[in-house]
Parts: structure tokens; sequence; C-alpha cells
């Protein structure tokens, strides 16, 4: 069976004045109907601008998606022209972005701003357009819904707008939905409420969703996919049970490692990575992590690894086996 | 939202009364204060010290600032210099209409005189001011749009070079190619000479043709200036995340442009039109002069090289209270379109 | 060997080798990279030679030499701008002229720096009810249009001051007048910088360390606070000469500016329209020298705009 979506060598760079930016380095995924991927990596890691890229909304210049291949049910959205692609946005693959403030039209009312996809996509009359919204807002968990179409998003609180959102990408009723770190300027407690209703809503419609976030608790309750970016690159890629029971990646490990945890002792000093993410710009050859790995070994510094199998679903891209210390 | 605009309406009153004061100030250290208020130029003694008492130059500069406001016809008047109060004074005030006389044409009132002339700056400021903003906004689109096109340069190069000339200049030079070439080369040109062509009479298409070359003059530098600055708010509202996610959910290029950048753009544009008033006056000044438009600029022009003193103080009365009344207009406008302020 | 090895590993700049660039240098390395700006300082630089080194060439008294037999007379050989409508040579009175006009802008300036700066920074450092007056003070000024108020001023005031003489020149009062009556009229935008630079400034720690140590008030607005608010002054100031050029040549242009025989750029134009089809040369010329002069400041003061933008200078 075709999968819904199948993500092929993707690269994009950036030429800027001051030089190329690889942002994204060739990676691959595939995502099925009803599926749920989670997409984990540091601030910079290229996770927005893969899935931008996905959406075609990469602006060219500076950008330009250099390789690869984004099938949607057989069809490359790479190939396809703009006007297609609005066809595909909103209505077969929707996005919600991580800051609903200001990713919300001020002088719009929300209603209308989940009306207009209905027209739109699904030549609704206005009437229709209207009604549904208003519909799609109780569904989101929005209390009066009637009266709060005609408001503004000044109007609404931080939580009521990330909901409002969602309401917004799912209005045509897509296949894929990408939450791009759509929790991270909301407090915890909201953070529950939208992660538990996107939850509901996935198997209401029964729709795949890529979930990208830096934060390692939320994957593991949503996804049963996962892929770690890091610097462009995938460096763990499979089953969320299986990576989170049995982390093989340096740097996933690192990551797992500098959560707090409930059940550590308080008077333990927190892990971090020691150093910072690479430069986009340069980057040298080799793995990226090297630098900051703890198992680095001499090969690191001058091949980047490929993703291997070492479990049935779970793939990393390392030259060493972190259990023994050794290269593989 | 009304809380709003009555707050603004009593911010205004404070502001008009310090700039009356000011502009109280000014005129009584120039020109004759006693031709000033009275409207008249006396030379004998005794006349001069009996409208110096009837106008209460006599009284503390507070009184004489109220009296000039208000009028002392509600109170009485030492006419007979004898220290008491006993005849009642017969003016009326400036916040009740009264500006004073002319002392240049016989003593005709200076509104009467101000109000025959108004009109037809109205009749070139109007028009004028919708074509700024209309033409402001669709350069500065266009431009935002093609950026860094040819044609952006090209508009951002003449917008910058028409930013900095002085408006005799542009009008001078439009006069030039316009008016005196146009005749040579045999083509149709356009006035240049007042409002209309005295022999072919005051009618609507010859005021048309004659109003052409000085609304010209005065809108090219403000679509100079306000294209740019349309043309930047554009591109900062383009490049926000609420239109990342117009293009999210598939909407045609049309409709995120006009339905949703195009919205958070051109409100700004609303407060900087309130605040071209100003120079649009002055720029009327100028081209009134220039192209011989009986409008109140000239009319400004001719008082001041005359030393009209109560004529000019009057029309820069009515200005500045134009210009506050404008700009608290604007201000209103501004706060309604604005969701964000109409509704919190 | 090691050539192999230092050529795979990435360089990283060794940050001993570069020391930190002075602010002054900095601001004057990212000016550079406007091209535009820089062209404008040259063709400032040109026109400021121009006006100076010409009065080498040419005096003033031949600038004011009327001779009506010579009366408008075309560009010639002798008189490569064309003679004026009573005869006098049209270029050089551009170099005279040249040299009121640009004096003027910026001696207007100073008047409005000093005059937009005391009121801004009285307003912004204390504060509370003088704050209040000021503000509304300026406000009250921003909404009388200055054209008309500098009509009136310069009617009334214009024939007070004798004419003065410095370095063996004549210059009319009017001069003096018109710098201050521009100034006076022009500060409000600057104040309102200012004080709002001051408001946010007064809070910083820098401000609280000199009160504490007994620094008086006058001390902290002049030597503390106002050195880091230079940068909004000088951009604005620039601008402002340009504004100030400008509005001289208006009133000028209507009568009421430097008067005669004195020549300013603006005085020149002053009539010109009625011989706009027999002697275009009496306008072109004071004209495009205006638009070159405000043109080339708007391309200086919009490169010291980014040059000297807070934002990046703080990194």
């Amino acid at each position: 069976m075709t999968p819904l979506l199948e993500v092929q060598n993707l690269t994009t760079r950036f030429h800027t004045l001051d030089g190329i930016v690889h942002a994204v380095n060739g990676i691959s995924y595939t995502l099925e109907e009803g599926e749920t991927l989670g997409i984990v990596g540091e601030s910079g890691c290229g996770k927005s601008v893969s899935v931008l890229s996905i959406m075609g909304l990469i602006p060219e210049p500076p950008g330009k998606i250099a390789a690869g291949q984004v099938l949607y049910r057989g069809q490359d959205l790479l190939k396809l022209d703009e006007a297609q692609m609005q066809h595909i946005r909103g209505h077969e693959v929707a996005m919600v972005f991580q800051d609903p403030m200001t990713s919300l039209n001020p002088v719009l009312t929300v209603g209308r701003q989940i009306s207009e996809t209905l027209t739109v996509h699904l030549g609704m009359s206005e009437e229709h357009a209207c009604l549904r919204a208003v519909e799609l807002l109780g569904m989101v968990g929005i209390p009066q819904p009637d009266d709060r179409y005609g408001d503004y998003p000044h109007q609404f609180s931080g939580g009521m707008r990330q909901r409002a959102m969602i309401a917004m990408a799912l209005a045509c009723a897509p296949s894929i939905l990408i939450a791009d770190e759509p929790t991270t300027a909301l407090d915890v407690t909201i953070q529950a409420q939208i992660i538990d209703l996107v939850k509901t809503l996935r198997e209401r419609l029964g729709m795949a969703v890529i979930w990208i976030t830096h934060d390692l608790g939320v994957v593991a309750g949503l996804a049963e996919k996962m892929i770690v970016m890091y610097a462009g690159f995938i460096v763990e890629r499979g089953n969320v049970d299986d990576i989170y029971g049995n982390p093989r990646h340096p740097y996933t490990l690192a990551l797992l490692k500098s959560l707090p945890r409930v059940d550590r002792s308080s008077q333990e000093k927190l892990a971090t990575i020691p150093g910072l993410p690479p430069d986009l710009l340069g980057l040298p050859p080799g793995c990226p992590f090297a630098p900051r790995c703890a198992y680095e070994v001499e090969r690191c510094r001058q091949e980047n690894p490929q993703l291997a199998q070492i479990g049935r679903d779970h793939e990393i891209a390392c030259w060493v086996d972190v259990t023994t210390g050794r290269e593989r | 939202m009304t809380r709003y605009i009555i707050r603004r309406l009593l911010q205004a009153i404070p502001l008009l009364l310090i700039i009356s004061l000011i502009l109280f100030f000014l005129m009584r250290n120039t020109g004759d204060p006693l031709a000033t208020m009275g409207g008249r130029r006396l030379t004998r003694p005794e006349d001069r010290e009996r409208l110096a008492r009837q106008l209460g130059l006599d009284q503390p500069l507070f009184v004489q600032y109220l009296y000039w406001l208000i009028g002392n016809d509600w109170t009485k008047v030492d006419m007979d210099g004898d220290g008491v109060a006993e005849t009642p004074g017969d003016r009326r005030g400036v916040l009740r209409g009264e500006f004073g006389k002319s002392l240049v044409t016989r003593g005709k009132p200076v509104l009467d005189i101000i109000w025959e002339r108004l009109p037809n700056t109205l009749l070139l400021m109007i028009p004028a001011e919708l074509i700024i903003i209309l033409l402001s906004l669709a350069l500065g689109v266009y431009s935002a749009l093609r950026q860094y096109s040819v044609a952006d340069h090209v508009v951002t190069a003449i917008s910058f070079v028409g930013y900095s000339m002085p408006i005799f200049f542009i009008a001078l030079v439009t006069m030039y190619i316009f008016a005196v070439k146009f005749r040579n080369w045999g083509l149709p040109y356009l006035p240049t000479v007042g409002m209309f062509d005295p022999q072919l009479g005051k009618t609507p298409g010859q005021i048309a043709r004659h109003m052409v070359l000085p609304i010209f003059s005065m809108t090219f530098i403000s679509i100079a200036g306000y294209s740019r600055y349309v043309r930047s708010q554009m591109l900062e509202v383009l490049s926000e995340d609420y239109i990342r996610t117009a293009r999210a959910k598939g909407l045609p290029r049309k409709m995120v442009i006009v339905g949703h950048a195009l919205k958070n753009a051109a409100l700004p544009l609303v407060t900087i039109v309130g605040l071209d008033i100003p120079l649009l006056l002055a720029g009327a000044v100028v081209t009134e002069k220039i192209f011989a438009w009986p409008g109140m600029g000239r009319l400004f022009l001719d008082h001041v090289s005359r030393a009209d003193t109560p004529v000019v103080m009057g029309i820069l009365m009515l200005i500045s209270v134009a210009v506050v009344v404008s700009q608290l207009i604007t201000d209103i406008v501004y706060a309604w379109l604005d969701p964000r302020i109409r509704y919190t | 060997m090691e050539t192999a090895i230092k050529g795979s590993v990435a360089s990283i700049p060794d940050e001993s080798e570069a020391p930190p660039l002075s602010p002054g240098e900095l601001i004057w390395r990212r000016f550079r990279r406007h091209k535009m700006a820089l062209a404008g300082v040259t063709t400032l630089i040109l026109l400021i030679l121009y006006s100076l080194a010409g009065t080498l060439v040419f005096s003033e008294a031949f600038a004011n030499y009327t001779d009506t037999s010579l009366r408008l007379m075309p560009p010639s050989a002798t008189h490569p701008f064309g003679t004026d409508t009573v005869g006098r040579d049209i270029l050089a009175r551009t170099i005279y002229g040249g040299q009121i006009s640009l004096l003027i802008g910026l001696f207007a300036v100073v008047v409005e720096v000093i005059v937009g700066v005391l009121i801004g920074a009285i307003a912004g450092y204390y504060g509370g009810w003088i704050d209040a007056i000021l503000m509304r003070f300026t406000e009250a000024m921003f909404n009388i249009p200055q054209l008309f108020l500098l009509l009136v001023m310069a009617k009334f005031f214009g024939g007070k001051i004798p004419t003065i003489d410095i370095f063996g020149r004549t210059f009319s009062g009017s001069v003096v007048v018109i710098v201050f009556i521009i100034g006076l009229t022009s500060w409000m935008y600057l104040a309102r910088i200012v004080r709002a630079n001051f408001l946010s400034l007064k809070e910083r720690e820098f401000v609280l360390a000199a009160r504490t140590t007994g620094t008086k008030n006058l001390a902290i607005i002049f030597q503390h606070i106002l050195p880091n608010s230079m940068a909004p002054i000088i951009v604005s100031a620039t601008l402002s000469v340009a504004n100030a050029i400008l509005t001289e040549a208006y009133i000028s242009f209507l009568g009421l500016g430097v008067q005669p025989p004195t020549a300013t750029w603006g005085n020149m134009l002053d009539g010109a329209y009625n011989y706009i089809e027999t002697a275009p040369w009496l306008w072109i010329f004071p004209g495009m020298l205006i638009v070159l002069t405000v043109l080339s400041i708007n391309f200086v003061g919009d490169g010291l705009r980014d040059a000297l933008d807070p934002r990046t200078l703080t990194q």
C-alpha cells in the first residue's frame, strides 16, 4: 500500500549574503494514513523548514529546495505549480503554527478566518460556511461559538486562539495535520488540553498528524513514530516505544538524560549537552554532532554516517555502538 | 470606543486653548495691536485711547486674552477714562466667530473675507487628499509586490527625488512641460492661470482643467513620500506570521494580498493622512501663488505682505483649528477601523 | 600530514587576532556599505566646495551687479547660467546664494537642536506636570502649520535686525531672523524623540548609579543620558538640515524670506514663473541645486539612520 506521505531525500538550502545555509540535508521518512509522527530536535535543526518545504511555503529566493521528493498519495508535491499547491494546502494538508497570537490576522474575525477556507476549498456559500465554522469552533471546545464567531483574535486567550487555529486547519477535513510546536507558546495546563484535543480529533477524523516539538515528553504520549533531527539531518528514526525504551544515538541519549525527572534526586545536577549547535553555513565534513558527542571516535569527524537499521523499526545514523562505546 | 472618543475630545480642548494662547501672544506682538483688534488704523490720540479702553488694552494681559476669546459684550467697559466701567462692550470674541476687521479692505469682517476664498482652496485640497491616498496605496503596494524588480527601483528612485523637491520646482517643471512645451509642440495643453478662463466663463469643465496642474504639483511630493511608506508597511506585513498562515490555508494570492495583507498595511496610512493636512495647506499657499488660484493661501500671502494682521491671524487660527479637528477625526476613524482598539 | 588535517577541520577564527571595532569604526563601516549615502556625502562636499570656492572666482559685488542691458540673457560663455531679470549673473548668484541657503540650513538646525533637546530632555527627565505642560505646548506648536507661522513671523520680525557685516560680507538682517524662526518652529519633532529616549533611559541602572553618587540632575542629563541618545538626534538633525533648506527656499520664494540683493536659491526663483517660457534658466539652475542638495542630505540621513540603528549597535 502506498504510504500517505513519503518524503525522500528532502534537501533545502538558503542562499544568503553570508553564504549558503544548509537547513535540511537529505531527510526521508514515511507517514501512513492515520499515523502520528513526531519530529524532535533543538531550535534551528531544520524541523520547521522541512515541513514548510513540504507545504511549498519556503520563500524562493532566498530558499531553494535543492533535491528530493515529497510524495503525497504518490504525487510529488515539489513538482506541482502554485495553483495546484493552493489546492493541496489547507484542504489535503493543513498546518498549525507555533504562536497563535501572531499567526492569526488581527483585523479579521476568527470566524471569518475559518469560513474562508470553506468557501475557497469546498465552494460553500457564505451562510453555510458561517454555520459550519460555528460548528467547528464548538468542536474544538470554544464555549458559545456563535458569539465567538464574530470576535477578533485579541479577544481570545492564548489557549482559545490555538483551538481556533486548529479549527481553521481542520475545517476542510485534511488527510494530514502538521503541527509546528503548537503548544510551545502556551502554559503547561493549556498544553495538555490542546494535546488531548488533537488526540480526540485525529481519532474522530482519521487524520494523520506530524507533530513537531523540542519537548520529548509530548512526543511520548502522542506519536507512534518519531524522527530525531540534528543540524538538518535525521539522526534517529523509528518507533516511539523502541526509541524511548532503547535510545541508541548519542544525541537522543543526551536529550533524554537532560530531561528533569520526578524520580531522581533533586541534588543531582541536570545534565546538559556541552557546546553549541553547528553553524549551518559551514557544516564540517563528518557527523554534525561529533564536536559535542561523548562517544566520538576519529571516524566521526571524517565521515557523516547514514541511517542504518539496528532494530525492526529503529534506525540510527552513528558510527558508534553506545552500549559498548566502540565502533560498530 | 466611546470612552476613547470622549477622551480624545477632552484632550483636544486644552490643545486648542494653548494654540489660541500662542496665537494671541503672537498677534499682540506683531503690528499695531489696536489696529489688529479694532480693525482700523486710528491716528488721533483720543480715538486711540478710546479704542484702547474699549478693547480692554488697559487691562492686564489675562483679561485681554479673555475678551479676545469670548468678547466683552457681556461686561461693562470704561469708555470715558474715569475708572468706572459703565458702557457695555461690543465685541463678541473669537469663539463666537468675530475675528476682527480687515485693515486693508476697509473694515470688512475677517470671517467674510476668508469665507469667500475658502471653498476654492477646498476645491484643490479635497481632491488632492483623495488622490494622494489612492495613488500612494496603489504605488506602494505595486512596489512591494515587485520588490527588487526594475519597476520597484524606478518607482523608489523617482520617489526619493520627488520627495526632495520643493513644491514650486515641481510646479514650475510641470508648468514648463505641460503648458509651455505642449503648446509649442501643438499638443493640447493645460492652463496655468487662475480658476477659469474669463472668456469661457466659470464652468465646471473650465475649473476642472485649471485644477489639473495645481493638484498635480500639490500631490506629487506627498505621493512620493507615502508610497514609500506604504511599500515598507506592506513588506513588513507580508513577512508576518498570519500571512504565512493565510498561504498555508491555500488561499489564492489575490485574497492573501488584498483581504489579509492590505487591510493591515493600509491602516497606519489613515493616521499619516491626518498629519498631511498642514503640509497640504502649505502646498496650497505656494501652488495658489504660482497658478494664480484664488484661494485662501493666496489670500494669506496677499494680506501678510500688506501687514493685515486681523486677516492673517484669523486664517492662522482657522487652519490650526482645522488641523486639530482633522487629527481628531483621523484618530477616531483609525480607532474605529482597527478592531484591536474598537473592541477592547 | 599536518596540512591535510588543518584543511579538513573547519577553521574557527582566532579571537585574539581581530580586536573588536570601536563604535565609531563600526558606524563608519556600516555607513560605507550604503552606496547612495556615500554618493550623497560626495555630492554635498562638492556643493559646499562650489559655494565656498566660487567666492574665489566671483566677488559678491559681481553677483549683485545689475546691468539691465544684459537682462534675461540665455546661458553663454560669459554667463554660463545666463542672467536674471536685472542683468545679474546667475552662476555667481547661485554660488553666493548657495552659501546663504546652506548657512541658514545649518544654523537653523543648530537652533532647532538646542531648543528641541532642552525641551525634550527636561520633559523626559523630570516628568510629571513639567512634562505635561511642555508636551501640550509641543503638540500645540505641531498643530500650527509651519509655513503660515513662518510667513507671519518673517514679515513682522524681518525688519527688526539691521544688516550685519562679517568677514567683509554684508548679510541682510533677515538672514538672522530666518535662521531663528525656522529653528523655533522646527524643534517639535526632535523634542519628542529626545523625550522618548530620556523616558526610557532614565530608568536604567547607570542613571541610578549616578544619582546615588550624588551627581546633580543637570550633570546627569547632559553628561550621562544625553550622550546615549546621540544617534537619533544626529539622524534627525541631518534630515532637518534638508528640511530647513527647503523651508528657507519656500519663504524666500514667496518673497518673505531673505531679501534681495542678498541671493538665496529660494529667492532667485521668486517671480521666475513669469518668465517660464522665455527664460527657463532662471529657475532651472537654482531649482536643480536645491533638489541636489536636499536629495544628497536625504541619502546621507538614510545611511546614517541605518548605520546608527541602536538595535544593531547594542549587539
